[in-house]
Formats: C-alpha cells, structure tokens, sequence
C-alpha cells in the first residue's frame, strides 16, 4: 500500500494510480455538500441551473461542521455517513467530480461511477472531527447558508489524512480489511 | 415514604447545560478506559493507528474549542423523578430545553434538529427527546445523551418469534452489526433490549448504551449472551472505522423485560465510539 499527497483538483492520471487502501494525503480546496445541499444541487442539475462551484476535478467532503469560534475558520469537521449520498454521487462523479471524503459505505453504483468516469471514494475516520477542524487552514460558505450546518463550503485543507476506499478499479478498502481480520480473535 | 421535597427547575436546566457542554468535549472516563485497553489488544496496524488518531482528538477536544465531534447529537434525557418531589419556579421539559439550547449556543455545538420533510434546521437543537419515569423517593435523577445521527441510524427494532429464541437474538444482532459495518463509527458500544414490547424494547436499547461499558448484566444469562455476541462481533473483522481489526465493539449490553407470550421485541441502538453521555442527581 502506497501512499501519496495530492493537490487538488485531481485527474484522471491522479486517480488511476490509487488502489483501496492507498493513503492520501490531500492538500488544496475542497467543498462541502451533505443530504440538503446535495439536493438542491441534483435540482439545480434538473433545472439546468449551475451548481454552486465546478465539480470538474474536485473533491466533496461529506460533512457538517459544528460552529466556528471566533477566530477559527470552522468548528470540529469529521464525516458524515456517505450512504445517504449514493443517489448523488454518480450524478456528480458523471460531471467531472473525482472524489468524496465520508465514512461508511456507498452502493455498487457509486462503485460504477468510479470506474466508468474515474473517480475515488476516500474513507475518513469518523469522530476524529476535532482534529481534522484544527488542520483546516480557510473556511468560506459559498452557497446555502440557511441551511446552517448544510451550507456549501469551501475549505482549504493540508496534508488531510485519508484512506483510498473505492479506486477505480472496482477494489473495496473496507471489504478487503473485513476479509484480511475476520476471525482473528 | 419520603418527605415530599421541593426542587426547582432551575437546578435542572443548570445540570442540563453544564452536562451538555462538558460530554461534547470530554469523553466519560471509562469508555476511553475501555478504549486504552483495546488498544493494547489490537492486532491490526492500522487498527491501531485509527485508534491513536480517536485518542489524539479526545486531547485536541479537552482544550475546549473543538467538540469530540462534529455532530454533538440530539439531547435525549431519562429522567427518573421521585413520586415525593414538587417542582417549583416552571415546567421541568422546558427547563431541560432550555438547559439544551443555551449549552448548545454557548459551546458552538451544531444545532442537528431539523423538521423531518423539509428538513429545515430548527437553528436551536430543540426539542430534547425525555423519557420520564417516576420511581419511589423524592430525588432526580438524570441522565443525558448527547447522540449523534451516524450510530443513530444504525438502530433497529425487530419483532422475533418466540421461537427464535436465544441463538435468533444472537444471530440478528450480530448480523445487524456486521452489516452496519463503519458506519455507526466502531469501535461501539451496542445497546440490545430483549422484550417489553415493541416501543419499550427500542427504549431499553438506547439505555443500555449508558451503563458503564463493560460491566456485565446482572443476569447470567444475559451476561452470557453480552459476551457471545461481542466476540462475534469483534471476529467480523471489520475493527475501528472499519479499516480491519479487532476492535469493532467495546462492549455489548443487554437489557430485558418480561413481554407477551406472543412477542419475542428486539431492538439494538449503537453507540459511536466517544457516546457523550452523563448523569447526575438532584
């Protein structure tokens, strides 16, 4: 397992050469979208609207950050669970999106998408969400604010400490470990 | 009998607040004891790793500006009131969602409550979620959740047959947890109600998540069972974050109440690995 740093956004050469269970270390901007602002982004599609950024070659991170101190760019910022966006997340990867950050598992056809239009699920430890807050470095709601939480956001992250979950290649981390220490009590 | 006793709801809104913001940035002494000893008995490397990374952010939380985690959960509160107390200057319920919107507003804790169709985000985390139970004696007694919506989802009730029985309670909760897999954020503490009925069960399950993990029920059996279903649990191999391991549970607890010669109730709830919880008596 190697592992690499990256800055996005991220192509196609980037992502063929991660395998499940890679690490990545993720520098440069990344956005924020869970349940709410993935809805109205699917909607703004529908409409032929734009969506809120560019999804060419970024990466979307799953998450709701609790409140910003003064001072501070954002508030503690771990993951959400990614399931709740399998219905997006092809939609999104079909328009150039190259990775989610999340925790938990996506369906087969997010899987798909990751093949078909080269894209990666990176998994992200979740409740390590203090640590992972102190690390971002600007923090600048870009879309949504009524939705709080929810709003789009666009962060700077360094060295962002993740886990290749889904390649490209059809490989799942999370199986692979579940078979690797199965039964080893 | 006691002697009915005055207690102002005042007393329970300060509780209320100040165990509110306290379990949203330290972790209750004995799930990171739990947690310190699975450590030393992981065998996976980045098992460990994820386990260290969970201990970096209980340090980086206990500083008091970032929260163990982003989602510092509904409030959800048993409160067990003594048939001989009166309160005095107010509602109780209000009093606790008053504790519960000023703790969240003062600690910059994310407001998670939303209406549930249009999911529009209430901005205040209320209202707390209170189960209230009158019992002998003139004290309260409260218990506070912090719970998050990950674990949360993670949660079933099932209504077995009688037939199922013991090995059938086993099974589907295994099954359950293993098919959760990273999802409720392992290592978990799972919370088992056997019994009651259907609503009662789901009750009895969120509950047990709140004894002090590991110790065992007082009933054999079910100290038996805690014990059967978290070694198959932890053979899953799924481990912390579900990166592989042995770590996918730290405890199982199981609660159980008499129920109708036709039911066999069952519901599991998870606990997340920092279960932000606290009680006290008043």
């Amino acid at each position: 397992m190697a592992e690499y740093k990256l800055t996005t956004p991220l192509s196609d050469e980037d992502i063929m050469k991660l395998k499940a269970g890679d690490k990545v270390l993720l520098s440069g901007v990344i956005y924020t979208a869970r349940d709410a602002a993935h809805m109205r982004m699917v909607d703004s599609l529908k409409k032929g609207e734009d969506l809120p950024f560019d999804p060419k070659g970024q990466v979307i991170y799953y998450v709701g950050p609790s409140p910003a101190r003064p001072g501070k760019p954002i508030g503690s910022a771990g993951p959400t669970t990614s399931y709740r966006m399998n219905t997006f997340a092809p939609i999104l990867i079909e328009k150039g999106q190259k990775g989610m950050i999340g925790k938990g598992k996506m369906s087969d056809e997010v899987k798909e998408a990751c093949i078909k239009y080269k894209a990666c699920y990176f998994a992200s430890i979740g409740g390590a969400a203090a640590v992972v807050g102190k690390a971002v470095k600007k923090a600048e709601i870009i879309a949504y604010p009524e939705l709080g939480p929810e709003a789009v956001r666009k962060l700077e992250v360094e060295d962002m400490p993740l886990f290749v979950c889904y390649d490209s290649y059809g490989n799942d981390l999370y199986e692979m470990a579940k078979k690797e220490w199965a039964n080893k009590l | 009998m006691s002697e009915v006793r005055n207690v102002s709801v005042k007393n329970v809104e300060e509780a209320i607040y100040k165990i509110a913001l306290d379990v949203a940035y330290h972790i209750p002494k004995d799930v990171l004891k739990a947690e310190k000893e699975a450590y030393k008995k992981e065998k996976s490397e980045t098992g460990k790793k994820v386990l260290e990374t969970i201990f970096s952010n209980i340090e980086v939380s206990s500083e008091g500006e970032f929260p163990l985690c982003q989602d510092t959960g509904l409030g959800i509160v048993f409160l067990e009131v003594g048939q001989d107390v009166h309160f005095t200057d107010g509602y109780v319920v209000d009093a606790i969602n008053n504790g519960v919107e000023r703790a969240y507003k003062d600690g910059y804790l994310r407001k998670s409550s939303c209406h549930p169709l249009t999911r529009a985000n209430y901005g205040n985390n209320l209202p707390a979620i209170v189960h209230t139970y009158v019992v002998p004696g003139n004290k309260v007694k409260i218990m506070f959740d912090a719970k998050g919506g990950g674990s949360e989802s993670m949660s079933k009730v099932q209504m077995l047959k009688p037939a199922d029985g013991r090995d059938g309670i086993i099974q589907t909760v295994v099954d359950w947890m293993i098919q959760a897999g990273p999802n409720p954020c392992p290592p978990t503490i799972v919370g088992v109600g056997i019994g009651a009925d259907f609503e009662r069960s789901a009750v009895m399950a969120k509950h047990a998540t709140l004894r002090k993990v590991g110790q065992p029920s007082d009933d054999p059996v079910l100290a038996e069972m805690e014990q059967e279903i978290l070694t198959k649990i932890n053979n899953s191999g799924i481990g912390p974050a579900g990166l592989g391991g042995i770590t996918t549970a730290l405890a199982v607890h199981i609660e159980m109440e008499p129920c109708h010669i036709a039911t066999l109730p069952l519901a599991i709830n998870t606990a997340c690995h920092v279960n932000r919880h606290k009680e006290i008596e008043l």
